[in-house]
């Protein structure tokens, strides 16, 4: 049963996860928009998304072996391709990283959304409403 | 201090910002000082910038930025015939600090619009962190 639920909400929690990590390197580039020589970087969130969710915890041999989960494995952070690089080595375009941390936080909330009304609907399926 | 999650991020970005405001702000107000030798004359100075690593791998792309030394820029001041300028040298010049002023107020702006940036990360993910606190309520 409890199983059952946790299954239910594996999906959405992992793409929360993934969404935080995208918003925190977002937020680098933010910070770093005025830094010679920083170069942008991000995650693609479907790839990192079917990672999380495919790659299971560590089959262990021996009582003694200690189980990793697959989240805490590092995930592949790429560098972005820049259309207009700057003369310093600095390849943060303002513009694209703050249209990309909206859509990250609109996407988040919207994740967010979908999680709550799982388990409003979870929660009349226990009470029989 | 490490890096331990986003908030630490903007905050430290929005201190080096701030440490470029205080540079710009003593580069405007000296900017028409005047001196009777080109040593004692004002230099404007400039914060270098450097990406401060979450890892020292690299690996998670979490960074964040320090304002490392605030440098004196390697300008010449601007020497001035004026004989009777009561700190005039021997041979009659002044030396007035060499701040451009339309640079400084461009650097000024930017260091503004960069704060205002991780203002509005903060503000953002603050409010994303408490609607994930009361997840099912």
């Amino acid at each position: 049963m409890v199983d059952n639920i946790k299954q239910q909400l594996n999906v959405l929690s992992n793409a929360l996860r993934v969404r935080n990590k995208k918003q925190e390197i977002l937020a680098s580039n933010i910070a770093n928009a005025a830094t010679p020589h920083y170069k942008a970087r991000d995650v693609n969130f479907e790839a990192e998304l079917s990672r999380s969710l495919n790659v299971g915890p560590l089959k262990t041999s021996n009582s003694q072996h200690i189980a990793l989960t697959s989240n805490s494995l590092p995930g592949k952070v790429q560098y972005r391709q820049s259309i207009n690089p700057s003369v310093d080595g600095n390849t943060v375009e303002l513009a694209v990283e703050q249209m990309e941390f909206a859509e990250n936080s609109i996407r988040y909330q919207t994740t967010l959304d979908f999680i709550n009304s799982k388990i409003k609907g979870l929660k009349s399926a226990i009470r029989g409403e | 201090m490490d890096i331990k999650n986003i908030y630490h991020i903007a905050q430290r970005a929005m201190g080096a910002q701030l440490v470029r405001l205080n540079a710009t702000a003593s580069n405007l107000a000296n900017a028409d000082n005047i001196a009777s030798s080109p040593q004692d004359a004002y230099k404007p100075v400039k914060p270098i910038f450097e990406t401060k690593y979450f890892d020292l791998i690299r690996k998670r792309g979490i960074s964040t930025v320090d304002a490392v030394t605030v440098q004196k820029m390697d300008v010449e001041p601007i020497k001035e015939y004026k004989p009777g300028h009561p700190l005039a040298d021997e041979n009659g010049f002044i030396y007035r600090a060499p701040v451009n002023i339309e640079e400084e107020y461009v650097d000024m702006l930017e260091a503004s619009r960069q704060y205002q940036n991780n203002v509005e990360v903060i503000s953002t993910v603050r409010a994303l962190m408490l609607k994930t606190a009361s997840i099912g309520k």
